[in-house]
């Protein structure tokens, strides 16, 4: 239970500019505004939240495809922040990340097998093209990709698969940490599956610790260990996802819950808790609690004091000056999951085979 | 929408005269529509029929690929082009869509059948602002003057929930949000108050809390206009949410229609299992295995032989790769069909072995073992072979 992670007080800021050549600056988009978070060796951490809320800034952050503003981010014990040169390049062994879009993240004019076998050009390792060549088609086969096709461009393979192509190059180096940027948002539902699957075996085979981004509350509960909410930059909510989906504390996570369509008829019926309107520019945040503009609960309280993040009843951590009550929880989550275990001791998952019926 | 008009027995064809009242809005009959490109015939819609009834909403459920989009713009004759082909018979209110002039056909788009189309920013012209577009679209059909279009343009995005509409409706798309394009096209399509919407992916590209909002709008819409809707959508959830019929499609084919509690409750088409099965679920315990569809949908130009389904289904016979399904009613059921070679009795089995979480291998023979079609099945004991 150590954390490889640590995260503290990260921001990042960009800068609006104004004028074409004497450019001031007017203003700062608030991508990231002090987020602090751990993951622990071997775990899964999701992030959640709605577009516009800096989980990819956060994502890009920790692998120093960008420079925080400030906070510190220390990855296996070293202070990622300040490195430059080789140090960055040795951090990339341990950090790799998958991106969204399958189409877009991987080079069109270059064959698969050169694409998987960058990492071992970049950092020099397998020399032998021969050796190279062997390692390359072994990890095609890891991912559930022929490996007869190593002379083929992405053009010839599916979106599933030219995913696949892009997590063998990101386990190529086999990272201690593999950051997942919504890796399945660009595929179709049968298919999204097949990678979700791989990734969790991937992590069991090479105990990977995941980062893993999504906007899909199911497929976060489905995939993760523990959930990050963060809205308008910051973290609101954070707790074990059977914590975090049961009994959520901060009025957000709540309303995203009652948002997600669950595909029941019979179950779909309850108390439907709407957000209004969409989320505030992050370059203008609202003042004290970011969620106070759109938030069912607020009170004058929230507009004049921040809330900090501290522990709430049921073992989450939330920022919020009036969590949800039980009854409130029980009213607006979807029924099933209200029925699961209203109060009940969050007990390590149970293997239970499966729903009685 | 019910007209109050007393049904003009028979000749509706001709004029303007409205849809014989009681009828389907909408009927849709052996719809096929196949493009011709330099690769070969693209069968992208083979041959579906389905009606929708006024204020009722209709949800095509597939992958992309599967035709659901085409079938739709069929509705439109918006595949009409000098390389495609377009068979069968579109009847709204009466009148054949596919016998219509063009000139006829821009009478009905986005008058009595509009569409919210998939992604609002392409959708929206860059260079117009919205209310321009929104006037545009009332004064293409109605004898309208500017400032009255201008004031229902201010309505119309309040009613699809905008905020400060009277400055909205001077602003460009560019300075809307995603969600609010997304209304944009909403209050556009609703510009006519339409009998039938066609919305294809309208929440796809959305967050879930908008998406919320958006399904609202258009459940709210439905009750107070009675308008019919087609929802076009690769998520379960968002029918399960809205529609009262679905129809999952397959490959240019619609492989199950049923009601929304049939198609959820009991589902008969092993494609129709892989969707359920394939995503995660709030409702169901974390640590439950997902069943991906193993491959990937056929190419549309060489369809497979048999049932088109079957390369990828994991119970497939050796007779199911020659024969071709029709799609028939479920025994017991007659609004509920399905299009699959398996016994109505294994079907049954095979889903509530899927539910209980049984080894797909045992249900492979489970479904082997009813292979001379209504042979009364038995329990599988431990008979091993027959894989396929």
């Amino acid at each position: 239970m150590t954390a490889l992670v640590e995260v503290k007080d990260l921001v990042k800021h960009f800068p609006i500019k104004k004028g074409i050549i004497f450019q001031r600056q007017i203003g700062h988009v608030k991508a990231v505004d002090g987020v602090s978070f751990e993951v622990v060796e071997g775990e899964t951490l999701g992030i959640v939240g709605e577009t516009g809320c800096g989980k990819s800034t956060t994502a890009r952050l920790l692998c120093r495809l960008m420079d925080p503003t400030s906070g510190t981010i220390t990855i296996d014990g070293t202070e990622v922040g300040s490195l430059q040169g080789d140090g960055l390049k040795a951090l990339h062994r341990q950090v790799q990340m998958v991106f969204q879009d399958p189409y877009s993240s991987l080079n069109p004019r270059k064959s698969v097998g050169s694409i998987i076998a960058d990492p071992f050009v970049i950092h020099g390792l397998y020399k032998g093209a021969g050796e190279r060549k062997r390692r390359v088609q072994d990890l095609m086969d890891r991912v559930g990709l022929n490996p007869e096709h190593y002379n083929r461009y992405p053009h010839e393979f599916s979106g599933g698969q030219r995913q696949r192509i892009g997590v063998a190059r990101a386990v190529a180096l086999e990272p201690k940490l593999l950051i997942a940027d919504e890796p399945v948002s660009a595929l179709d539902v049968s298919i999204q599956a097949q990678v979700l699957n791989l990734l969790r075996e991937l992590q069991r085979e090479l105990g990977l610790t995941l980062v893993f981004i999504a906007h899909d509350l199911s497929v976060v509960r489905h995939m993760c260990d523990r959930v990050a909410v963060m809205y308008l930059g910051k973290v609101v909510e954070l707790a074990s996802s059977d914590v975090l989906y049961r009994a959520p504390r901060h009025p957000y996570t709540g309303a995203l819950l009652s948002a997600v369509p669950v595909p029941d008829p019979s179950g779909g019926k309850r108390e439907r808790e709407l957000l209004t309107g969409d989320v505030p520019s992050p370059a203008n945040p609202p003042s004290a609690c970011r969620f106070h503009t759109r938030c069912p609960k607020a009170k004058e309280l929230c507009s004049q004091q921040e809330p900090l993040l501290e522990p709430k009843p049921g073992g989450s951590i939330a920022a919020c000056h009036y969590p949800l009550t039980d009854e409130e929880i029980a009213t607006r989550l979807p029924v099933a999951l209200g029925r699961q275990g209203n109060g009940a001791a969050p007990a390590s998952p149970s293997p239970a085979p499966a729903s009685p019926e | 929408m019910t007209d109050a008009g007393p049904p003009p027995q028979g000749e509706s064809i001709a004029g303007d005269d409205p849809a014989p009242a009681g009828g389907p809005l909408l009927t849709v009959d052996d719809l096929r529509v196949t493009f011709r490109t330099d690769d070969g015939i693209v069968h992208a819609v083979d041959g579906i029929s389905y009606t929708v009834e006024a204020g009722k909403t209709l949800g095509i459920v597939g992958e992309s690929g599967s035709g659901k989009t085409v079938s739709s713009l069929s509705t439109l004759g918006l595949t009409r082009s000098r390389n495609s082909q377009i068979d069968g018979r579109i009847v709204f209110e009466g009148r054949d869509i596919n016998a219509m002039s063009d000139e006829e056909l821009r009478k009905i788009r986005g008058n009595d059948v509009s569409m919210i189309f998939q992604d609002p920013l392409s959708s929206l012209h860059p260079f117009y602002k919205v209310g321009w577009q929104l006037m545009e679209a009332m004064q293409a059909h109605q004898s309208m003057s500017r400032s009255a279009a201008h004031t229902r343009a201010g309505e119309l995005l309040e009613l699809v929930g905008i905020p400060d509409p009277k400055r909205r409706v001077d602003q460009y798309p560019h300075e809307f949000s995603g969600g609010m394009r997304q209304r944009a096209m909403i209050a556009m399509a609703l510009a006519n108050e339409p009998k039938l919407l066609i919305a294809d992916e309208p929440t796809t590209a959305l967050d879930v809390t908008v998406q919320a909002q958006i399904l609202a709008l258009l459940g709210d819409l439905q009750r107070r206009l009675g308008t019919a809707i087609i929802i076009i959508t690769h998520d379960l959830g968002v029918v399960a949410e809205i529609a009262d019929e679905i129809a999952v499609m397959y490959a240019g084919r619609i492989v199950e229609h049923g009601s929304t509690g049939q198609i959820f409750s009991a589902p008969q088409h092993p494609y129709t299992w892989g969707l359920l099965k394939s995503i995660p679920r709030l409702d169901n315990p974390r640590d439950e295995e997902l069943v991906p569809i193993s491959g990937r949908p056929p190419s549309l130009i060489n369809r497979p032989s048999g049932c088109y389904f079957h390369p990828r289904c994991p119970y497939v016979q050796e007779p199911h790769k020659r024969i071709d399904p029709r799609l028939e009613s479920v025994a017991g059921e007659s609004d509920h069909t399905v299009a699959c070679l398996l016994s109505t009795d294994i079907r049954q089995r095979i889903w509530e072995g899927l539910q209980t979480g049984r080894d797909v291998d045992s249900l492979k023979r489970l479904a082997a073992s009813g292979n001379g079609r209504s042979a009364p099945a038995t329990i599988p004991a431990a008979e091993p072979g027959e894989e396929q």
